[in-house]
């Protein structure tokens, strides 16, 4: 049969296949998160940050770009919170914080880990969710009044995230992430 | 309780992790948590009394020593008391005594007013969420 000049073929690089794989992972993270009551909106643990975290230190931004975007689309659908305005806040959210990595990862490798990436991601995450909040959704300045809840939560979940992904990149010849038990 | 050997050791593996720049990134995280706290959660705090008697301005008083003040009405005479931080209306010739049981006042926008005798004790601060007339 000779090829039709309309068909269009993907060719899924090496690359593709990665990035699909971790996001793959980070989604699983968030869903089963979802799953795990929390006292207050918004206080999450962001575990699937780790996977964006490892795959900055491996991979670089790009990837991690594309990692933690489909991550934010993919899981949104899943949740059926596509569109919805928790969709609009994890958007921003990540897109703060991948744009704080983007300069964080510049940082003195010997001095600053994962650790200091991972809290200076969540803090932009806040920050970043705290003004569309603060714009859109609760047009009052009583939502700064929970900034130091957010801050005390993103110190905590950052700190945890950190270590675990630099656990996770310490491993040598590690199985990808997804398969590592995170 | 001193952890036993397992979890300290434990606790290093993690910690191994962390390296001087991480540390330092961690204090100003903390530090951030700290310092917003302080500056957002204590807009409630009174820093002034406001003193009225027959709805005029009898006095304005610094909420940072103790000190008692005798504000003359048509009935007599209404003691307030001023402490650090906080006030309230002592003593009332009025029948009711409604400003008197209210006690301390000790946030921001609080009022207590003696109606009878013509004399309010109002607390005023940076930020007043709310009054205690309106509350």
């Amino acid at each position: 049969m000779t090829p039709s000049t309309t068909e269009i073929i993907l060719r899924p690089s090496a690359e593709d296949h990665r990035v699909a794989r971790h996001a793959a992972a980070a989604i699983v993270l968030t869903v089963a998160e979802a799953a795990i009551p929390l006292p207050l909106p918004g206080v999450k643990p962001g575990l699937a940050n780790i996977i964006t975290l490892v795959v900055l230190a491996r991979w670089g931004w790009r990837e991690a770009v594309w990692v933690a975007l489909l991550r934010v689309l993919v899981s949104s659908l899943l949740l059926g919170q596509f569109l919805a305005p928790g969709f609009f806040l994890s958007l921003v959210g990540s897109v703060t914080s991948l744009a704080v990595l983007g300069l964080a990862m510049h940082l003195p490798g010997r001095a600053f880990g994962p650790v200091s990436q991972s809290v200076l991601a969540a803090f932009a995450h806040i920050g970043g969710q705290l003004l569309v909040a603060r714009a859109w959704l609760v047009p009052h300045d009583g939502v700064f009044y929970l900034v130091p809840v957010f801050a005390l939560a993103a110190t905590l979940f950052g700190l945890v995230n950190g270590l675990i992904a630099a656990r996770l990149l310490q491993e040598k010849s590690a199985p990808p992430p997804e398969q590592a038990g995170v | 309780m001193i952890p036993g050997p397992a979890l300290r050791g434990w606790l290093a593996a993690w910690a191994a992790h962390l390296k001087w720049g991480d540390v330092l990134v961690l204090a100003a995280a903390l530090a951030a948590c700290g310092l917003s706290a302080v500056a957002l959660w204590q807009g409630g705090r009174p820093d002034k009394a406001i003193i009225k008697a027959g709805g005029r301005v009898f006095a304005e008083v610094d909420l940072n020593a103790t000190r008692i003040l005798e504000v003359p009405g048509p009935l007599g005479a209404t003691r307030i008391e001023i402490q650090p931080g906080r006030a309230r209306v002592a003593a009332d010739p009025g029948p009711r005594q409604y400003c008197v049981r209210q006690g301390w006042l000790s946030s921001a926008g609080a009022v207590a007013i003696c109606a009878p005798n013509q004399v309010s004790l109002a607390l005023s601060g940076r930020t007043a969420d709310y009054d205690s007339i309106n509350y």
